[in-house]
């Protein structure tokens, strides 16, 4: 069963188009990512399927009832707000119940749920604070309280974690994770951060202008990204490109890049000679071939900047007549101004079509 | 004492923070001996008020003038100020915060229509009195405590509007969509968000737009006979063509000034909040 449908929605303000007919199908119990840069329609999606932004075409269903019209308050959803939302004036026990009483729930109800959701989110000795008292992590955990003490069929997240710092971010996303496990619910997460939607999503929804670039598991999108959009979004670092033409020969292929250097390019039979763009991402590198889960293609990687990161280090090194990173082992790298032989997992590059950014 | 001495005073922290202090007394003394001299008029006996050279304050505390107000039943005048300015203010500030919500948040009106409201405020009251007296002789409002409500209700209704404008902007939006997904409605999320966000402004507000009403003059006067006059009508009664009566004219003037110095002195803390609030967001 489904819990929330979308067809053909379109929202536009005025004359300008924010989202362009989505279709989208989340089954029950999914933690979906709507992901994407910013001004991609992904905050309107979901803004929509709560009910604070009107539909300008198209239809969502909340478990098989149609909302278009429905008040927010009768689409059994429960929402975090980036900015957290959280009732000044309220203490931290109010601000949870604050929707249980808006529904005239029991007050020994009441006690019991906040109670359980302040446990599972150990914010119980916080109870009595203000949220002015609390630092951003714990209003963020206040604010999810919020939403799990109600039950509802659809959770929405958006952006709950992007005013908190990096460490934080890290905690609360595997805290994220964790309630998703415990509770089972259908939960649709709004992020612009492409770690967060990788380690989050059972599927990513990648958005672009307003449509689906791509929806898939995240790593379905990382191995198989059908644009270069999706090729680069996803990844850190991203994936490298560099313009190519391709050549078909005797033994399959070969991309040749501008500086006339060229790679061969076994297995890709069914192209004839044209300009590509060559995908191949820093981490299918590898200074050993026994590394590479395929086929390895040697390249000179003369070393020109080197950033360390602790246990990998990302190296800069020109290919085709242009700058271009790999990932390595820490050990695997000196410095700059050294020359190493590099192996490419040539199974795993993409070929990108210049002209319409799909994948070949 | 030498220049280089009187210099070296000047520049010690002790003698400066005392000549601030000696301004600062000095101005209290300008500002608040009218307010003392008619408190102590409104004590004194007739020949006190006249004595020459005149006397600081009053011999015995005398409550005769404050008693004759009340025999002659003028001090009723303060309870019609006080309902007509009361009611009127709670009247302007529910109706205003609604208006101003729906300006803010549902856009009524477009970006003109706050302007033109706030410019229904700029109309000097002596203008339209005359007008508004026909109308209510029309009516058969004059002299009554609806007619002066609704004038005084409709002439405040700007101000509300303009200033709880400004403070409804500053609410962070994502409160009032977290209470409707919550389950509340919009008139539950007015009650419940934004009157408690935007309590401060509310108060600050509420005491500007009851001295308004309560100060006023001109209407009160063109508006009412007998029925329903106000303490600052009742006041001018005493200024007779042969004579003043200063000890009536003190004694109901403090009768008026009280409840503003109450109000005042009660709501200190949102007034100045409110105030710089407002003036932030401008």
């Amino acid at each position: 069963m489904s819990d929330l449908k979308i067809t053909k929605l379109h929202k536009r303000y005025g004359l300008v188009p924010a989202v362009r007919g989505i279709d989208l199908e989340v089954p029950s119990g999914e933690f979906t990512v709507l992901v994407g840069p910013s001004g991609c329609g992904k905050s309107t999606l979901l803004r929509m399927i709560a009910g604070l932004e009107e539909i300008t075409e198209g239809t969502i269903e909340i478990g098989g009832r149609v909302v278009n019209h429905v008040r927010p308050r009768d689409r059994d959803i429960a929402m975090v707000f980036q900015n957290y939302a959280l009732y000044p004036y309220m203490n931290v026990f109010e601000n949870i119940a604050f929707g249980l009483r808006a529904r005239k729930t029991p007050r020994d109800e009441i006690e019991k749920r906040v109670k359980r959701a302040a446990e599972m989110l150990a914010i119980t000795n916080l109870l009595d604070r203000l949220p002015r008292q609390l630092s951003g992590g714990q209003r963020q955990r206040v604010a999810i309280g919020r939403a799990i003490v109600r039950n509802a069929r659809l959770f929405l997240f958006d952006e709950p974690l992007s005013n908190l710092d990096a460490q934080l971010r890290d905690e609360m996303r595997s805290e994220i994770k964790r309630l998703h496990q415990e509770l089972g619910t259908t939960m649709i997460y709004v992020t612009h951060d492409q770690i967060e939607a990788m380690t989050l999503a059972d599927r990513i929804v990648l958005l672009k202008d307003g449509l689906i670039e791509q929806a898939g598991t995240p790593l379905d999108l990382y191995e198989r990204p059908a644009t270069r959009f999706v090729a680069g979004f996803l990844g850190s670092p991203k994936m490298n490109f560099i313009p190519a033409e391709f050549v078909r020969n005797a033994s399959g292929g070969a991309v040749r890049f501008a500086d006339g250097s060229a790679l061969a390019l076994p297995g890709r039979v069914e192209l004839t000679n044209r300009k590509v763009v060559f995908g191949i991402r820093p981490q299918h590198f590898s200074r050993d071939p026994k590394n590479l889960s395929g086929e390895a293609a040697k390249v000179k990687a003369m070393v020109e900047l080197l950033q360390p990161t602790g246990s990998r280090a990302f190296i800069t090194f020109p290919l085709g007549g242009q700058p271009i990173m790999a990932e390595l082992a820490s050990h695997d790298v000196q410095g700059p101004g050294e020359t190493l032989d590099l192996y490419m997992d040539i199974g795993r590059a993409v070929l990108i079509d210049p002209e319409t950014g799909r994948v070949i | 004492m030498s220049a280089v001495d009187a210099r070296a005073l000047m520049q010690r922290p002790g003698t400066r923070l005392a000549i601030r202090y000696a301004i600062a007394i000095l101005l209290v003394i300008v500002f608040v001996f009218p307010i003392y001299w008619l408190f102590m008029i409104s004590f004194k006996t007739p020949a006190e008020i006249f004595a020459f050279p005149p006397k600081w304050y009053a011999s015995k505390f005398q409550f005769g003038n404050y008693v004759g107000l009340f025999k002659d039943g003028d001090a009723v005048s303060v309870l019609n100020s006080l309902i007509l300015a009361g009611t009127s203010t709670v009247i302007a500030m529910v109706l205003g915060t609604m208006a101003a919500y729906s300006l803010v948040r549902f856009k009524t009106g477009g970006e003109n229509l706050a302007v033109w409201i706030i410019s229904q405020r700029m109309v000097p009251p002596i203008a339209v009195v005359f007008p508004i007296f026909l109308l209510y002789v029309f009516f058969g409002w004059v002299d009554s405590y609806h007619g002066l409500i609704i004038l005084y209700t409709a002439f405040n209704l700007p101000y509300v509007i303009w200033m709880m404008r400004g403070y409804i902007e500053d609410i962070p939006l994502e409160l009032e969509e977290s209470a409707l997904v919550d389950g509340w409605t919009r008139w539950q999320v007015l009650w419940r968000v934004v009157f408690p966000m935007a309590r401060t402004g509310l108060f600050a507000t509420a005491v500007f737009t009851f001295v308004f009403a309560w100060n006023d003059f001109i209407f009160a006067l063109v508006l009412t006979r007998t029925g329903v006059i106000t303490y600052t009508v009742q006041v001018t009664h005493y200024f007779g063509g042969q004579s003043n009566f200063w000890a009536k004219i003190a004694a109901m003037s403090v009768l008026g000034t009280a409840p503003v110095f109450i109000a005042v002195a009660f709501m200190q803390r949102y007034l100045v909040r409110g105030i710089s609030m407002g003036a932030v967001k401008g």
